[in-house]
């Protein structure tokens, strides 16, 4: 393919596109221009997909088709962002958010507002996008959306996936030009230099001096681009996102790395728990060696490039860098020493670089736009922005991505929408197993990489769980130690022994059988796993212990002291007690008991005998009155 | 993670076995083409019991033992056929805050299997699986391809019931 054709696709289709990008008068005036009236988008991401939005679109498909509206277009997109109010249906040109729709929805939204002169039907649309006066707010201009800065995610749930002229009509591939035609490979790689773009996986490591590591002997040696799309760390998902919104920006990026390191060979790692991502990588690789954007001789200069795409068999370690690539290879995913670095010995014993899904998202936008443009956003030594995957007991679920910089106040309050059912904000986990808890204390902290470590927390990939005051803090440690515990590979002791011993010690804590010197201990032992292990599964393992530890020390001595758990988590520790204030003695408790430790006559307060009781809680879930509790 | 071994005998079919040639013929040379074919080998038999861990190792030159310690490295390989409806509960991080664990303990108990088993009368496998990253509709649990979220303790009998009668 020439530089025309791509152009001449992007002629085609960019108002197409760009309805959607642009709202209101604007949006109405290109629409005409593109022969339909309105389009609807559904999101085909994983979260709404297990919602059901493929029922959705063939539903809309099928009323659309019996009422005649063939100016009106169906688009199935990316993630939008908001994941727990799916399945999510977007119309444009007005840009109006319709939220958790259903397959009778569907045909209201068809006769209101899709016919000819039909109107917003504002009882199913998103309920922040309507105020109080009735005005309905365009999707970019909700609370949850307005904080945002969308970078990586610029094409998420804007163009259909699987449709590689929409990508191309919003610019992809024209970076890889730039590169190939007006660009030395040196150039590019001072550009990433220059832009200060740091790896988005977690370690933070600057990728244009990665880049630099692996650049000598072009030509002479083989070398490999790898793309980690093997995104572990459970609560994460924008790299699936951007795998399932926008390939194409990944495919180009490893093109454009591959020119500048001297390589013609990509593989792209992604877990196999991710099928839909999988299947729009096969896709979007497909349609781009059609066009000639990958293959020989790409836009008729000597650059060759191609990538293949390896999956994953559900091993978290395998999200290391050496360790990939050794899975890659065919064998256990074990990491091995560095060094020697991957940019020195990495696939097959060759030079190799390898960068995160959502790295390469910024990767041809920096080309175009220059380095400066990426540089002037975030904080001195965090450059650009970052996508949160928000998760746990916060209003607004899903996916943002905000500046460098933002405080994690802005993050949980405004876009987040605030803990739910009036609860308290306890503490935000970042960086899964890795990472750590950032406690109410620090919430107005800028965040950025160093930031995070400063405050006993780490970036990570991006996942951030809120928790509220009925977390225990010790049991999430517990939890992510039990993750480490399952995923260490065995390959070195200080990680395969240590964090079993490890969490022999929390399962001794919340069990109520610890004493203060296990508290000695445990933290000898996080010390000596972090200094000992191998990898950095390892030499992060202790993270949750260490940082709970710190921030929650109260609630450690409250279950080793007291044999108490604060939050009401910890079964061992816990009393079921039944109110006679309140109990109207129905005997449900009594009968659903497993153990028959409540007793009590009918229309008179029930008892539990603490002795016989196993701490199920089944008398909880089924006393209609609030009368049990656990204390 | 430990795995249990299979005690049901292998009954592959004279299709399976000619599906599993053209996968291992497909990959043959390939560099790193262990992984692809055993991937391709669960897809065919459903799971990865010795027999076919032998003849790839054969097709592909290497030794039992490597190809068995791949098999049990990956948690996603089983050495267990699985029951005919597949339940899997999520235990991610944003799953397990919203109280996942309260649902597997649900499905245990109305199946009366524990995790990584299978019912004798092979209809129902129970697993803990690792983050679907569909978070935003935390706890969810998945019955072969459907995918039920913001699940409760209290409707686990009620959507298991809608498989054991089938």
């Amino acid at each position: 393919m020439t530089i025309e054709q791509l152009n001449q696709i992007k002629d085609k289709y960019h108002e197409l596109v760009m309805v959607r990008k642009i709202v209101k008068e604007e949006g109405e005036k290109l629409a005409k221009n593109t022969g339909y009236r309105k389009q609807v988008l559904i999101c085909g991401g994983t979260g709404c997909t297990s919602s059901g939005s493929k029922v959705i679109i063939d539903a809309l498909e099928a009323e659309l088709e019996k009422k005649g509206l063939k100016d009106v277009l169906v688009v199935k997109t990316g993630c939008f962002g908001l994941c727990a109010l799916g399945p999510i249906m977007i119309v444009y040109p007005e840009g109006t958010f319709y939220s958790m729709m259903t397959p009778e929805h569907v045909v209201t939204v068809c006769d209101k507002h899709l016919v000819e002169g039909g109107e917003p039907v504002k009882e199913l649309l998103y309920k922040d996008s309507v105020l109080e006066d009735g005005t309905i707010l365009p999707l970019n201009e909700t609370p949850f959306y307005k904080k945002q800065k969308r970078v990586a995610l610029r094409n998420c749930g804007v163009i259909a996936p699987e449709n590689i002229d929409e990508a191309i009509a919003l610019d992809a591939y024209q970076a890889l030009y730039k590169c190939l035609t007006k660009m030395t490979p040196d150039e590019v790689i001072d550009v990433m230099i220059a832009s200060g773009l740091r790896g988005r996986g977690g370690a933070g490591f600057p990728t244009g001096t990665k880049w630099k590591f692996a650049c000598s002997r072009r030509g002479e040696v083989k070398k490999y681009v790898c793309c980690n799309a093997d995104e572990g760390d459970p609560g994460a998902f924008m790299d699936r996102s951007i795998l399932e919104g926008d390939p194409h920006v990944v495919l180009e990026a490893m093109a454009i790395a591959g020119y500048a390191i001297g390589s013609d060979q990509g593989y792209i790692y992604v877990r196999a728990e991710y099928p839909i991502a999988v299947q729009r990588l096969t896709i979007a690789i497909n349609q781009a060696r059609e066009y000639g954007l990958l293959g020989k001789n790409i836009f008729g200069t000597d650059f060759s490039f191609d990538i293949e795409l390896r999956l994953g068999s559900g091993a978290f370690v395998c999200g290391e860098e050496t360790a990939l690539m050794t899975s890659i290879e065919g064998h256990r995913g074990e990491p091995r020493p560095r060094p020697p670095f991957p940019a020195v010995k990495g696939l097959f014993g060759q030079p190799t670089i390898l960068n995160n899904v959502e790295t390469w998202a910024n990767i041809p936008q920096i080309i175009m736009n220059g380095a400066e443009w990426f540089a002037s956003m975030g904080t001195e030594k965090s450059k650009g922005t970052k996508v949160f995957a928000l998760g746990g007991k916060i209003n607004n679920t899903g996916l943002v991505e905000v500046e460098m910089g933002t405080t994690l106040r802005e993050i949980v309050e405004e876009i987040g929408g605030g803990v739910p059912n009036g609860k308290k904000f306890k503490a935000a986990q970042t960086g899964g197993p890795s990472g750590g808890c950032i406690s109410a204390a620090d919430l107005d902290v800028p965040i950025d990489y160093d930031n995070l470590i400063a405050i006993g927390s780490m970036m990570g990939s991006g996942g951030l769980i809120v928790m509220d005051e009925d977390n225990c803090m010790v049991d999430i440690a517990k939890f992510f130690l039990n993750f480490t515990v399952d995923e260490s590979c065995g390959k070195c002791t200080a990680c395969r022994i240590g964090t079993k011993r490890l969490y022999e010690i929390l399962e001794k804590i919340t069990a109520g059988e610890a004493s203060m010197k296990d508290l000695d201990q445990m933290e000898y032992l996080c010390e000596n796993i972090k200094k000992n292990s191998l990898c950095a599964l390892g030499q992060t393992a202790p993270n949750p212990v260490v940082s709970t530890f710190k921030c929650f020390k109260d609630e450690y001595l409250a279950h080793v002291q007291d044999k108490k758990c604060p939050a009401g988590i910890c079964k061992a520790l816990l009393e079921f007690w039944i109110d006679p204030e309140k109990c109207k003695g129905c005997t449900l408790c009594a009968k659903n008991c497993p153990v028959n430790a409540i007793t009590g006559k009918v229309k008179e307060p029930h008892v539990i005998d603490n002795n016989l009781c196993i701490g199920c809680g089944t008398c909880l879930t089924n006393c209609k009155f609030g009368a049990v509790t656990k204390r | 993670m430990a795995k249990a071994k299979t005690t049901v005998a292998f009954q592959g079919t004279l299709e399976q076995e000619k599906a599993l040639q053209e996968v291992i013929d497909a990959h043959k040379g390939q560099a790193g083409a262990l992984m692809p074919v055993l991937q391709a080998a669960q897809g065919i038999y459903g799971y990865l019991p010795v027999e076919v861990q032998e003849k790839i190792a054969a097709a592909l030159h290497l030794s039992v033992a490597e190809v068995y310690g791949v098999v049990t490295f990956y948690s996603q390989f089983s050495l267990n056929p699985k029951g005919k409806y597949s339940v899997s509960v999520c235990l991610g991080t944003a799953c397990y805050v919203k109280g996942s664990d309260k649902i597997l303990e649900a499905v245990e108990s109305k199946l009366g299997i524990k995790s990584g088993e299978c019912t004798s009368d092979a209809k129902f496998s129970v697993d803990v699986t690792r983050c679907l990253g569909a978070c935003g509709l935390a706890p969810v649990m998945t019955v072969n391809e459907d995918v039920y979220g913001k699940a409760e303790p209290k409707k686990v009998a009620e959507i298991i019931d809608r498989y054991m009668n089938d």
